[in-house]
């Protein structure tokens, strides 16, 4: 279900302006990515939000024989903006393909800049900028540009591609998404960064043919949301 | 014009409040309603409008209680242990008869309790948010899109009637992410010759005061009060319905534990069981007389409450007690699973009783 463009590096950082769908993009992706590799690892850096995060995965990703690497409060009534200390093991452990899902915007960027250091020196790494054109504060490119500056400033790395990711939960439409293409061109030009993929719901996925599009599921919601939809 | 745009419940209702004409915001961060806060530090600055992080959530609400003096749309916004210490605030916002919107996202409680999502603020919001005999409109979206509608409402109602409106969310409500339209309409105007606004030295000081010496005085203020919380009463309650024409059994429910309800009565409904909801979107005023005309109809109320059951109160008041209310509640941050509802449901629909 990959489309085969995708080279994965050892370590693919997620960042963007938060909301953009960044835990959901890295649970996927993650998941893709050990359809290939044995050791396959996802940290939680987010210091930022306090509900939905790739903990409520867990069991999932367990099952799937996925790694989580994530605060031990996350999820729960303590509200500590702390790190896993295992993050550094899989940065240092050259045979696991890692996953950062890094927190929203600047704020959530400045705890993925203590451990750019060592991934730049690996030299293996891609660090994708999700976008979602129906977030109000990323809605044209000028906008989604000056979100980018302030994680790149923040993280002290700068991207190296783009995800487009523009949807509207539940309710994306294909329209939406071919709407949201030229969106994503204009962000690539305006900054020189390629398109990675667009991420599509895979039910519309199916119905569309959009050359970069990889089909992703919805991980992160609460379980009265899914029979919302279900039902 | 009508896009939608997907947006988290506190940025939605942040920005809503500055749809609505808010350029003055007052707060002080605490989870899980800081996205409000944040919000409105990234946007005033570029609108000409105010942000301030006060030193407290008491400066916060004191700031508030200046700024409405001026006639101008002001509001904070805090969740649950922050919004206790706003109480003495709510109290003098009511005494000076002063439109402000308050948000409360609130989470598990009592004490320092915990971040994730609760309602057991409610009596709080509709019976003692400080002290003294007063009201607030106490308004409950049970989705980003009302999160959006009702604070453009709650800041229309705060000043039609000149008191504070309070948005009674929750952390689920705060951190969830739904397409929304901010098409909000026009925004009304009302009488502000009451407002401070300076006398340029051409007209007689205004004041505003919650302070009088005179006991029947005070007591003249009281009963005028009373008698436009009547008039809110009679007029301004909301409620939606759900699946009610031929219901047996009632839920009663609103914000987080109305949505999972609504999956609950449809699961209840394939397997042949009569229930509805009946969802208060105002708490204060509590829609009185659709449960009177319930109780006429249905064999039994179910509350659902991410509280110890506290709704619950009104309803058995608003039925006189005439049909038995259930209880189905989780607490401390946890949300009732649709499980727990419908074995309710399963409960309520074999009481028995006169139809």
């Amino acid at each position: 279900m990959v489309s085969n463009s995708l080279k994965y590096k050892r370590i693919t950082v997620f960042a963007g302006h938060y909301g953009s769908g960044k835990t959901n993009i890295a649970i996927n992706y993650a998941l893709m990515l050990r359809k290939q590799e044995k050791h396959v690892a996802i940290a939680d850096l987010d210091i930022v939000n306090p509900y939905f995060r790739t903990k409520d995965c867990s069991e999932m990703l367990a099952e799937q024989g996925i790694r989580l690497i994530s605060s031990e409060f996350a999820g729960s009534n303590v509200d500590l903006p702390s790190l896993p200390a295992d993050v550094y093991s899989v940065l240092d452990s050259r045979d696991t393909y890692a996953v950062l899902d890094v927190g929203g915007d600047d704020r959530g960027a400045l705890a993925l800049g203590r451990y750019i250091p060592s991934i730049i020196s690996e030299n293996n790494y891609d660090m994708f900028f999700v976008i979602n054109k129906f977030r109000p504060l990323t809605k044209n490119v000028q906008l989604t540009l000056e979100v980018m500056r302030e994680i790149e400033a923040a993280a002290g790395a700068g991207f190296n591609a783009i995800v487009n990711n523009s949807n509207l939960g539940a309710e994306t439409t294909c329209e939406d998404v071919l709407s949201s293409l030229e969106y994503a061109r204009a962000v690539s030009e305006a900054s020189g960064l390629p398109i990675a993929f667009t991420a599509v719901r895979e039910d519309i996925c199916r119905k569309l043919n959009i050359s970069n599009a990889v089909p992703v599921r919805l991980y992160v919601e609460q379980s009265w949301q899914k029979e919302e939809k279900d039902g | 014009m009508s896009e939608k745009v997907l947006m988290k419940g506190n940025e939605a209702l942040a920005e809503a409040a500055i749809m609505a004409g808010c350029r003055h915001y007052f707060g002080y961060p605490i989870t899980p309603q800081t996205e409000i806060a944040a919000y409105m530090a990234k946007r005033m600055p570029k609108i000409g409008g105010v942000f301030l992080q006060a030193e407290s959530e008491i400066a916060a609400i004191n700031m508030v209680i200046g700024g409405a003096s001026t006639g101008r749309r002001v509001m904070t916004s805090s969740s649950s242990p922050g919004i206790s210490l706003k109480s003495e605030g709510l109290s003098y916002l009511a005494g000076c008869d002063l439109p402000a919107l308050v948000v409360n996202v609130q989470r598990g409680g009592p004490g320092l309790g915990g971040i994730q999502p609760s309602q057991s603020d409610y009596f709080h919001a509709t019976r003692g948010a400080g002290h003294g005999d007063f009201h607030m409109i106490v308004l409950a979206p049970s989705s980003v899109q009302e999160m959006v509608n009702l604070t453009f409402k709650g800041f229309d109602l705060a000043e039609k009637y000149r008191m504070t409106c309070m948005i009674l969310s929750d952390g689920t409500m705060g951190q969830m992410m739904e397409p929304v339209t901010l098409d909000m309409g026009e925004i009304q105007k009302y009488d502000k010759s009451w407002a401070l606004t300076g006398t340029k030295g051409e007209r007689k000081p205004r004041i505003i005061n919650s302070l009088f010496l005179q006991p029947d005085e005070l007591e003249k203020f009281n009963f005028a009060r009373y008698e436009r919380y009547k008039k809110i009463e009679e007029n301004e309650s909301i409620y939606e319905e759900y699946r009610m024409e031929d219901a047996e059994v009632c839920i009663v429910a609103f914000g987080v534990a109305s949505r999972v309800s609504k999956n609950a009565i449809d699961k209840a409904r394939e397997q042949g069981i009569k229930v509805g909801m009946i969802r208060p979107v105002t708490l204060w005023p509590f829609p009185k007389k659709r449960f009177e005309e319930a109780a006429d109809k249905v064999r039994a109320f179910v509350s659902v409450e991410l509280s110890m059951g506290q709704m619950i109160e009104d309803i058995e008041l608003a039925t006189r007690c005439r049909r038995p209310v259930l209880l189905c509640n989780r607490t401390g941050g946890m949300i009732p699973t649709v499980e727990n509802v419908l074995e309710k449901i399963a409960e309520a629909d074999k009481i028995g009783g006169t139809r």
